[in-house]
């Protein structure tokens, strides 16, 4: 697939996508027992900055998912069907990803297991099921 | 407030594909509306203008202002989504009883199906590189959810897109008049699963408007038909539909309990419905958020045509976002007034109450207008 869709790095979002690059998942965790993604400057529970990035065990559920039959950008048009999920993290957070799985496969609640598409210049959160579901 | 303002006139313009600018779209539809109330556009004094999805300007309200040839004390454009046409008729209520102004016009136009779709197709930040792109997708994930949590079958979406189809097929102005079967709904080709096509509206052009005012400024303006509002309300989430910790209940919740509260009545005293039907699951979810039945219960309150003209409770009687127009909610106002006034083309015997939705974003937003006969 062509890598029209680039994410923007910036300074706060960036060790974020640096630890993609390194295989591992972050979020932040503030003092006041807040945990968040997307990177935000500010705490939105507390509204500090007493926030640290933590490392994510790298298991979740799936949320909720859907599979594109549409193509809403010529780049996605040869990789039809494909699926996005709506992961939350054992720790809390939320995130959009994919899912390394057949779709007929793919379940509400769900457990999976973060397995980071390496492929990439700038590795994106894959999951992969756990092999009991 | 209940019953001391009204919506006193409403217009529209054609719906489909118009080659026209918004501005023009707007301008044509308020002087519809205006025409209807039989008030001159020198009486107006607010104008509230949702502006177009398809583009963002600076000071767009002060442009359709500039067009209608008003110049308004209050007037400005607002961005709530769908949700943003009721809120707006809100905000205009409130504008009155604190003085700042006694005639509004609350307007939409926009032009996707002639100009630019690109916002549905939007790519949603960063996310984008996961190929999380467009509107449907959300409400994809939503409709996902509502199957797993509720075991919601088909059946239950297709009978609402049936409804809202067959009555849409019997409204002249409507942009798509072809009823559909549940074969034809099953057999409709997938979009986002688990999206089907016949489970979203139309991209359309068109525009329309309505006039809010008191009831007594109705009256001394010998207003025909007034349309007293009798409850309003507005809800809202902020969190991203990927960050919310519920995906199977709206803002229907809070929106429907302040208008229901204000005007003092409750879901089985409506008798006939609008309902925000972007997708045919946001229509149920609201259905259920308002109390209309069980949260997970939609499937046998909408089934075997207690939705349809005719039955318990017919919803979007024109056709909706479905088959009227894609248009994001002033239509459903315009509908609810009719069923009021009585002159609706699928008209509803003795509506004693009259119920809009409104919602926006990906159910980020909702706003409920119940109107009185």
């Amino acid at each position: 697939m062509a890598e029209t869709f680039t994410v923007e790095i910036d300074d706060i979002n960036g060790p974020y996508w640096a630890g993609l690059r390194k295989g591992v998942l972050q979020y932040q965790a503030c003092d006041c027992g807040y945990r968040w993604l997307p990177p935000r400057k500010l705490c939105p529970s507390c509204l500090g900055t007493g926030w640290r990035w933590e490392t994510a065990s790298g298991e979740g559920t799936i949320r909720s998912w859907v599979v594109y039959h549409t193509a809403y950008h010529p780049d996605f048009k040869d990789r039809l069907p494909y699926n996005v999920a709506i992961v939350r993290l054992a720790e809390g957070p939320q995130l959009i990803a994919n899912i390394a799985a057949p779709h007929e496969a793919l379940r509400v609640g769900a457990g999976v297991r973060l397995q980071p598409d390496m492929s990439r210049a700038q590795p994106i959160a894959l999951f992969a099921l756990h092999p009991w579901y | 407030m209940r019953g001391k303002y009204v919506i006193a006139g409403i217009g529209h313009t054609a719906f489909g594909k118009l080659g026209l600018d918004t501005v023009t779209l707007n301008t044509l539809a308020c002087q519809a509306a205006l025409q209807d109330a039989g008030v001159e556009k020198g009486a107006v004094d607010a104008l509230f203008v949702k502006g177009p999805t398809s583009s963002k300007e600076l000071l767009y309200g002060q442009k359709v202002s500039e067009a209608l040839g008003i110049q308004p004390r209050w007037g400005g454009a607002w961005d709530q989504g769908g949700a943003a046409n009721i809120t707006l008729i809100d905000m205009a209520m409130m504008a009155i009883e604190t003085g700042q102004c006694e005639v509004a016009l609350v307007t939409f136009a926009d032009n996707p199906r002639s100009g630019s779709r690109a916002a549905y197709a939007r790519p949603r930040g960063n996310d984008a590189v996961y190929g999380w792109l467009s509107t449907a997708a959300g409400y994809g994930m939503i409709h996902q959810a509502h199957v797993a949590e509720y075991g919601t079958p088909p059946e239950a979406f297709a009978a609402f897109a049936l409804a809202a189809r067959s009555h849409g097929a019997r409204n002249p102005h409507a942009q798509l008049r072809k009823a559909i079967s549940l074969d034809d709904y099953l057999a409709s080709p997938w979009v986002v699963e688990p999206l089907r096509r016949d489970d979203c509206c139309l991209v359309s052009d068109g525009a329309a408007a309505v006039v809010v005012m008191s009831a007594r400024r109705a009256q001394a303006l010998g207003v025909r038909q007034p349309a007293p509002i009798l409850g309003i309300g507005g809800g809202q989430t902020s969190y991203d539909v990927h960050l919310r910790d519920v995906l199977t209940s709206t803002q229907a919740v809070q929106s429907g309990r302040m208008a229901f509260e204000m005007a003092g009545i409750r879901p089985q005293d409506i008798d006939v419905a609008q309902i925000y039907d972007c997708f045919t699951v946001t229509a149920l979810m609201t259905l259920e958020d308002y109390g209309f039945c069980p949260k997970g219960g939609a499937l046998d309150f909408v089934r075997d045509g207690q939705i349809e003209h005719g039955g318990r409770l017919p919803v979007n009687t024109a056709g909706g976002l479905l088959s009227e127009t894609g248009m994001p909610g002033m239509q459903l106002i315009l509908e609810g007034v009719r069923q009021v006034r009585g002159t609706a083309n699928l008209q509803v015997p003795k509506v004693r109450h009259s119920l809009v939705s409104n919602q926006g974003g990906t159910m980020h937003t909702h706003s409920t207008l119940i109107l009185g006969g």
